[in-house]
């Protein structure tokens, strides 16, 4: 077991020093740069000498391989360094969003979860009737129902809701607070961000736990337990879901990596001040120094939770470990 | 004497060369596969309004008339109009355009790359195949729309530039895929035999090797177009995909759909229902295709 997690993270290096080149070079290949855009949004005529001392401030005109090992080895011992658009720390700016987006993230995958394992055991349990078509149907809407718009209708039906019942419309809380301050305005602010993004991520698990259990359900020893005259809710719970789990717990795990492309455009529905935001932000004011750390955070949570979910599988299914 | 045996089976054969009749393989289709072919209906009706937009669309999708913001629903204006006054079903019918366009550019151009190196990485092996692996590990760390607005953060928005930054995260995902394939067509002893005839690499991997991929490749190709244009719309509702005054689902979702959202719900509806229904198409369709193609699947 020692011996596979030690080669999964030596695995782990050539992926992310591989991510962090190809995301800082991709990165300089914009024509025009944030000091351009600076003056500009200042309305301030772009003055060359202007323009190069703001280059020279943020380290611009420096040759790009010194640029990318100051960016590579800050990276290694958690310094980001500086944004390029406020000037502050950027691990400062990340600090004051991880939280936020982390939570979101943690409640859409129990809300996917919470969807997921039951339709999926109903749609296989009861396959080819109106109903496993209709768990098909609402789950591969899941995957065709934009997010973001599926965030507009849920706004616009909370408004009208409320209007009508208190005469009020409802507006969420704009500041964050944290669950443990105030748990019922935490709630209210991201409980439908994140049943936007949940319902999404159901969907491919749903479909999972459909085509696992199928599979399980035709294995012998079930067929031996009903042979024995078991019960069907007793077959299902205790023999078939059990064994089912495996690729289903892969997937929602590999899902959770995910979730943050989600939350992109999630946040923005919902004006969430969280990572996601920060990155359309950054991508839009060319702030390349957030923008590469924002893609390296999010880099290393995808492969830290492939990792995890590597790891895990392996220790349950002792084939894979050999393998 | 030529025998009876030989006649039959020539006959056999004859049969079997007979394609049948297009219309019996539709009627099939539609019987096992109703969710299919109800994908494909949307799908038809998607790529017919996209044809002739011209003559559906009951107005101009881009000429702004400020004397009409924001009506309602109404017999001229059915879906209602804008905050520009712009009819919305005709910027829907126009909207599959720009859909579809960049659907089908980018999953064609992003599958067809990815089926050329996946099967070349498959081919060659060795260090070649490990080297390109260890890339493509890097390409899909990305979730897929966070590298696409890092490509548009690149290139600039527009429609050229979208299409290239959609392309782009699905080049690995299909390489991936089709290689795994071709790694098993590689084994089977017509490989060998084309290789002992002396023929070019080139040659055995595009006349022996890819068409054997075909099937798994084709139901990529139509799950690729549904993410596409939802990737198109996402793009555009964050600003940063087709520009003003391009009709396009995303981008009517994106100018001010919210702040109109309770006294003209009809801006922020009506479009994410047209991306919604286009991906939902595409997808079941692409599903039941896998069924009908895949024997392992049909009995499920």
């Amino acid at each position: 077991m020692w011996q596979y997690i030690l080669k999964r993270l030596i695995l782990m290096i050539p992926t992310l020093v591989g991510a962090a080149i190809l995301i800082f070079f991709l990165l300089r290949l914009i024509p025009g740069d944030v000091c351009e855009l600076k003056m500009a949004g200042a309305g301030l005529y772009a003055d060359q000498e202007q323009i190069d001392i703001c280059r020279a401030e943020l380290g611009l005109d420096r040759s790009v391989m010194v640029q990318f090992w100051e960016f590579f080895s800050g990276f290694l011992v958690f310094d980001l360094g500086k944004s390029m658009w406020t000037g502050r720390e950027i691990t400062y700016e990340i600090g004051l969003r991880f939280q936020l987006s982390l939570q979101v993230a943690i409640m859409a995958t129990l809300t996917a979860t919470l969807i997921a394992i039951p339709l999926g055991t109903i749609s296989a349990v009861k396959q080819n009737t109106w109903i496993d078509y209709f768990v098909r149907a609402f789950s591969i809407a899941g995957i065709a129902i934009p997010s973001f718009w599926l965030g507009i209708m849920i706004i616009l039906g909370l408004l009208i809701t409320t209007q009508a019942w208190f005469g009020t419309p409802w507006m969420p809380p704009i500041e964050y607070v944290s669950p443990l301050e105030d748990f019922w305005g935490n709630m209210s602010q991201l409980i439908w961000p994140a049943v936007a993004t949940g319902y999404r991520y159901s969907a491919v698990a749903t479909r999972m736990t459909r085509s696992a259990l199928l599979e399980v359900l035709r294995e012998d020893y079930i067929r031996t337990a009903r042979a024995k005259g078991l019960m069907d809710k007793l077959i299902i719970n205790r023999h078939a879901l059990k064994n089912s789990m495996l690729p289903v717990v892969t997937v929602i795990g590999i899902e959770f990596a995910f979730l943050m492309g989600g939350l992109v455009v999630t946040e923005q529905v919902f004006n969430l001040n969280g990572l996601g935001k920060l990155f359309v932000e950054s991508v839009t004011s060319q702030d390349f120094s957030m923008t590469q750390a924002l893609v390296m955070v999010v880099v290393c949570v995808f492969i830290f939770t492939n990792f995890l979910v590597d790891i895990v599988y392996a220790w349950l299914d002792p084939r894979i470990r050999y393998a | 004497m030529v025998t009876t045996s030989e006649a039959r089976v020539e006959a056999a054969f004859e049969e079997l060369a007979v394609e049948r009749p297009l219309l019996s393989k539709v009627k099939e289709f539609a019987r096992k596969q109703p969710l299919g072919t109800f994908g494909a209906v949307i799908v038809l009706v998607m790529v017919f309004s996209a044809l002739f937009a011209d003559f559906i669309a009951p107005h101009d999708p881009i000429n702004n008339s400020y004397e009409h913001i924001l009506e309602s629903y109404s017999s001229t204006y059915l879906l209602g109009t804008d905050q520009f006054g712009r009819d919305i079903l005709s910027r829907i019918i126009y909207g599959a355009r720009t859909a579809l366009l960049v659907g089908f550019t980018a999953a064609i151009i992003g599958s067809v790359t990815g089926l050329v190196l996946g099967v070349a990485s498959a081919f060659f092996g060795g260090r070649f195949d490990l080297l390109f692996q260890r890339v493509m590990d890097v390409f899909m760390a990305f979730p897929l729309i966070i590298l696409a607005l890092a490509v548009v953060s690149i290139f600039g928005t527009g429609i050229q530039n979208v299409i290239i930054a959609i392309t782009i995260p699905f080049i690995p995902r299909c390489a991936r895929v089709v290689r795994s394939s071709a790694l098993a067509i590689r084994e089977i002893p017509y490989i060998d035999a084309a290789r002992a005839n002396g023929f070019s690499n080139a040659r055995i991997i595009l006349r022996h090797m890819v068409p054997n991929v075909m099937a798994p490749f084709l139901i990529m190709i139509t799950a690729f177009v549904g993410q596409a244009i939802l990737l198109e719309a996402s793009l555009s509702y964050l600003g940063l995909g087709v520009q003003e005054p391009v009709p396009a689902w995303g981008l009517m979702l994106q100018g001010g759909a919210e702040e109109y959202a309770e006294s003209a719900p009809w801006v922020a509806i009506w479009p994410g229902v047209a991306v919604s229904l286009a991906v939902f198409g595409f997808n079941l369709f692409g599903d039941s295709v896998r069924d009908t193609l895949d024997p392992k699947l049909r009995s499920q």
